[in-house]
């Protein structure tokens, strides 16, 4: 039931109403709307028993375990929320002068500085408001770099074939072209097809380190070390930060300029899809391009950098601070781990992945890369078990989500047939993952015996699996009365 | 261990089996030299107890103001049920609704939101929400650009806030896009239209604009769409209750609608995290970027909703992609669909209208002081720019000292205003609020006209 069929002319929720209207006659006719617009007329009851509800057709972490790869769907701790909502964080409005919110601001100033370290970069910029949004401020840094330098020649992106579908996105809105580099058979970068696409037009190399594969790129020297031959910069997609936090800095890898997901390393909600938080790191040489504000400390003074602090800058990324809020939640988030807490981090998310991964092997499950170690996610083929049965990775996600699991990453990265790509993270227990493995192989053994059964999974979510092809044929995407 | 659950038997009967020696071992495809040792910017761990006393300590250190700024980001009422359920877990902790099935809360939800938008622009579509205003009317310019296919010129009035246009700028400079800037006049505060555009992809049309004058947006679309233009509305939907809706401009309706969110339902919070809207005609929903959710049926027939066009998005298309945005704003969307739920028409009118009321009220009450005047003679929307005859930066701080912050200072940004202060009021002040903020402004004024800030230097 969709909140419309709750409206009845007339019903409000009058307690949330100022007590007085005022007059709009000072206003042009013209210029006034005519009809009211058709939002629901409900009462606050109707409101909060109809989103609660709606909630309740979720899954979600507090709920499930969500081992979805390349998320990093760790637990949000409830404190980084009710301590970024103090009333007086959330009362004071952006533009207000920086002499009103130096708590504010020197909170900010800190994660700045951690997350200096925890790269290890030499300048931070916090604006960007999205993993994809700090991408993009990223290869603009790399653009900026080349064009002040009078190099305009280098116009071409690299990117690997695993790599997510930002990737190349982004570097076609910096207005470059993208060269896709493949994967060779142990889930690392071809090094040979490396050196044979970077030249005289290459403006950067985009990498995720460890890659979507889930396996640390071995050779990273190496492909740092070709990328600045030619002239190339060199770019960190920090989605699986969560997997070397504390163990290896981008920033030691050799990488000029990175971003990190806010959302998934610095446990930051996902909420339903956003917001996320992409702040981006660079080395000395492109300091000068890095997106505003950031936060400056003069002598104990926090103010917000300008434009005529950086007259190089690409720019602004958002109206204001970026979002400020998910960044504050990450600060706690950070001051409650310390030092210690995010070494420990990428230890037992990889240590999770790797039980998990030891748990399925002795199951049957096929490996993609049975030779490697897993980082903190890895991916398991489901090619011989759709061959034998019909049962595709698709029908196997869905059939977990009547177990009472979230399904992982399926289909991504594309060049594993059947794929799933399942990330445990640090939170969750073993009992936890022991159980997800006994529904994973009471889900293969259901495909080889009775196959239709997970072919027409799930029966106990709230729908069963949803027409997709008429969702883009006959588009619905407001809801029109019947007339 | 904060939270990591592992107790000593557990750590190693899972190296067990996982046949390694220690969870060092796991590490061992990482060449030894680029191993990190201690993180020394990173101080020691907290307990959840200290690290609310060092936040409150540092909200309270930030205290509470009378605010008069708006300049895009409103504070408005919002209604406790709003965030308490915005942040239950099922909501607060789910990821972007890939597996519908098990999603439908938020999917039904998005559904709903972009309902309610389609019908608060008067435009047939809507997406899942972009970043926030400023950068949804970048994304508006690019998709004009893909749309027209000739032109890559999008014409922006200066009446557009300043650092949106600075945020477009940042976001199509390096696609070999123009921004034309357009003048305003003086008197009006009203975009003045070129006798001679040339070819163009879109026009922008703010309303009411950066100033708080209402444009001729009437005249304005039918224009853009006479050179054979999109028209995009730039729009703050609180305003939207009373204003007339885009899609009803001009003869035929502006394209594209896009703005900030913030106001329906999302705290000021220092700049975010807030939404961006875009809402567009139907013809172009393929070049629309974002999430899209559509109702769909099950195997069953039952109704149910999923994610669609997808076709148009990173993950599918990569590099051709209509954008690179993967996440929308979802929790704050959340928000502001429980918000608009809960004013309805009714009640949001009701906010529109006491805010306008309260800005006109202010506006008159200031402008009868000497040395106060408005900038422009038209009508405008709860907001208004104020000229001073006195520094306006040093107005600003006298009023600060009182607790009160007066206004926003635009002098910098249009220095042919002299000095000018950007002021707004909303439903949440009192007629108490105002006089305190009339009789200081009174007070502070003329004290500086009797003993100008010289005086006493020496």
């Amino acid at each position: 039931m969709l909140i419309f069929a709750h409206s009845r002319p007339g019903r409000t929720a009058a307690a949330q109403f100022p007590a007085a209207s005022g007059s709009l006659d000072d206003l042009p006719a013209t210029l006034r709307r005519k009809n009211a617009p058709a939002l629901p007329e409900v009462s606050e009851l109707d409101v909060v028993r109809h989103y609660t509800r709606l909630s309740q057709k979720n899954f979600s972490i507090d709920t499930q375990f969500y081992p979805l790869g390349s998320c990093t769907m760790k637990y949000n701790p409830r404190a980084c929320n009710s301590l970024a909502m103090l009333p007086q964080f959330l009362a004071r409005h952006p533009a207000s002068p920086d002499e009103t919110g130096q708590g504010f601001l020197a909170t900010m100033f800190e994660l700045q500085e951690m997350l200096k370290d925890v790269t290890g970069m030499a300048g931070v910029s916090m604006a960007p408001m999205a993993g994809a949004h700090g991408e993009f401020a990223g290869v603009a840094m790399i653009r900026a770099y080349h064009d002040a330098r009078g190099d305009t020649a280098r116009r071409e992106i690299i990117v690997p074939d695993a790599a997510h579908g930002t990737n190349p996105a982004t570097a076609t809105m910096c207005g470059y072209t993208v060269k896709e580099i493949p994967t060779d058979a142990t889930g690392s970068v071809d090094l040979a097809a490396l050196r044979a696409a970077v030249g005289p037009h290459t403006a950067g190399l985009m990498l995720t380190n460890p890659s979507t594969l889930g396996v640390f790129e071995k050779t990273i020297s190496d492909i740092q070390k070709i990328v600045h031959d030619a002239g190339g910069l060199l770019y960190y997609d920090g989605a699986n930060l969560n997997a070397i936090l504390g163990k290896v800095r981008p920033g030691d890898m050799g990488f000029d300029v990175i971003h990190v997901n806010l959302h998934k390393t610095f446990s930051t909600p996902h909420g339903g899809g956003g917001p996320g938080a992409g702040p981006v790191g660079v080395a000395e040489r492109l300091l000068p391009f890095m997106p505003i504000p950031l936060v400056l400390n003069e002598n104990g003074f926090y103010r917000l950098a300008t434009e005529a602090d950086l007259p190089q800058s690409i720019g602004r990324m958002s109206a204001n601070m970026g979002n400020a809020g998910v960044l504050m939640r990450a600060y706690i988030y950070a001051r409650l781990l310390g030092s210690e807490g995010m070494h420990r981090v990428a230890e037992y998310a990889t240590l999770n992945a790797n039980y998990l991964m030891a748990k399925l092997r002795e199951a049957g499950f096929d490996l993609a890369f049975p030779e490697r170690r897993a980082s903190h996610e890895f991916i398991v083929t489901l090619k011989k078990l759709k061959d034998a049965t019909g049962v595709s990775a698709m029908d196997f996600a869905k059939r977990l989500l009547d177990y009472g699991y979230h399904a992982p990453t399926t289909y991504f990265p594309m060049l594993v047939p059947e794929c799933l790509l399942i990330e445990p993270t640090e939170t969750e227990s073993r009992e936890t993952i022991d159980g997800f493995v006994e529904a994973m192989i009471k889900i293969k053994h259901e495909a080889e015996t009775t196959a239709d059964l997970v072919k027409g999974a799930p029966y106990s979510l709230p729908v069963r699996r949803l027409d997709d092809v008429r969702a883009a044929r006959e588009l619905d995407l407001a809801y029109k009365p019947a007339a | 261990m904060p939270f990591i659950p592992h107790t000593p038997e557990d750590v190693s009967a899972m190296l067990g089996a996982i046949g390694a020696a220690s969870i060092e071992a796991l590490f061992d495809e990482i060449p030894p030299a680029l191993k990190t040792g201690q993180l020394k910017g990173v101080p020691d761990g907290m307990s959840e107890m200290a690290v609310a006393r060092l936040m409150q300590e540092r909200a309270s250190q930030d205290g509470f103001w009378s605010s008069f700024i708006g300049a895009g980001v409103y504070e408005h009422h919002i209604p406790a049920a709003v965030w308490q359920i915005t942040t239950r877990g099922e909501f607060y902790s789910a990821y972007t609704p890939y597996q519908a099935e098990a999603s439908q809360g938020t999917l039904q939800l998005i559904y709903e939101y972009q309902t309610m938008m389609t019908r608060l622009t008067g435009l047939d579509v809507s997406n899942a929400s972009l970043y926030d205003g400023a950068s949804a009317l970048a994304e508006a310019a690019l998709m004009a650009v893909r749309t027209h296919k000739t032109s890559r010129r999008v014409l922006m009035p200066k009446t557009v806030h300043p650092i949106y246009r600075r945020v477009v700028d940042t976001t199509v400079r390096n696609q070999g896009i123009e921004l034309v800037e357009l003048d305003y006049d003086a008197a009006t505060g009203l975009s003045v239209l070129p006798a001679d555009p040339g070819s163009f992809a879109g026009l922008v049309i703010p309303q009411p604009n950066f100033f708080g004058v209402l444009e001729d947006v009437h005249a304005m679309t039918d224009w853009a769409h006479e050179q054979g233009a999109l028209a995009i509305a730039l729009v703050n939907p609180t305003t939207l209750a009373v204003l007339e809706a885009p899609g009803q401009w001009g003869q035929t309706g502006a394209d594209i609608a896009v703005g900030e969110g913030q106001p329906l339902g999302a705290p000021m919070a220092s700049g975010g995290p807030y939404f961006g809207f875009m809402c567009c005609r139907q013809a172009f929903v393929r070049q629309m970027p974002g999430r899209i959710v559509g109702r769909t049926v099950d195997l069953d027939g039952k109704q149910g909703f999923a994610l669609t066009l997808q076709a148009r998005e990173q993950h599918i298309r990569r590099s051709k992609a209509t954008s690179n945005i993967c996440t929308n704003q979802g929790l704050v969307v959340t928000a502001a669909t429980q918000y608009m739920a809960l004013l309805g028409p009714q009640g949001l009118a009701k906010v529109a209208s006491a805010s306008h009321a309260n800005t006109v009220a202010l506006a008159d009450q200031l402008a009868a002081i000497p040395g106060v005047t408005r900038a422009f003679a038209s009508p405008f929307f709860h907001e208004v720019v104020l000229k001073l005859n006195d520094s306006a930066k040093d107005v600003l701080r006298a009023l600060r000292a009182q607790g009160i912050l007066g206004g926003l200072d635009i002098s910098g940004w249009y220095p042919e205003l002299g000095q000018a202060i950007l002021v707004c009021v909303t439903e949440t002040k009192t007629a108490t609020d105002l006089d305190h903020y009339v009789q200081h402004m009174e007070r502070i004024l003329s004290k500086r006209r009797e003993a100008p800030p010289c005086a006493y230097k020496s």
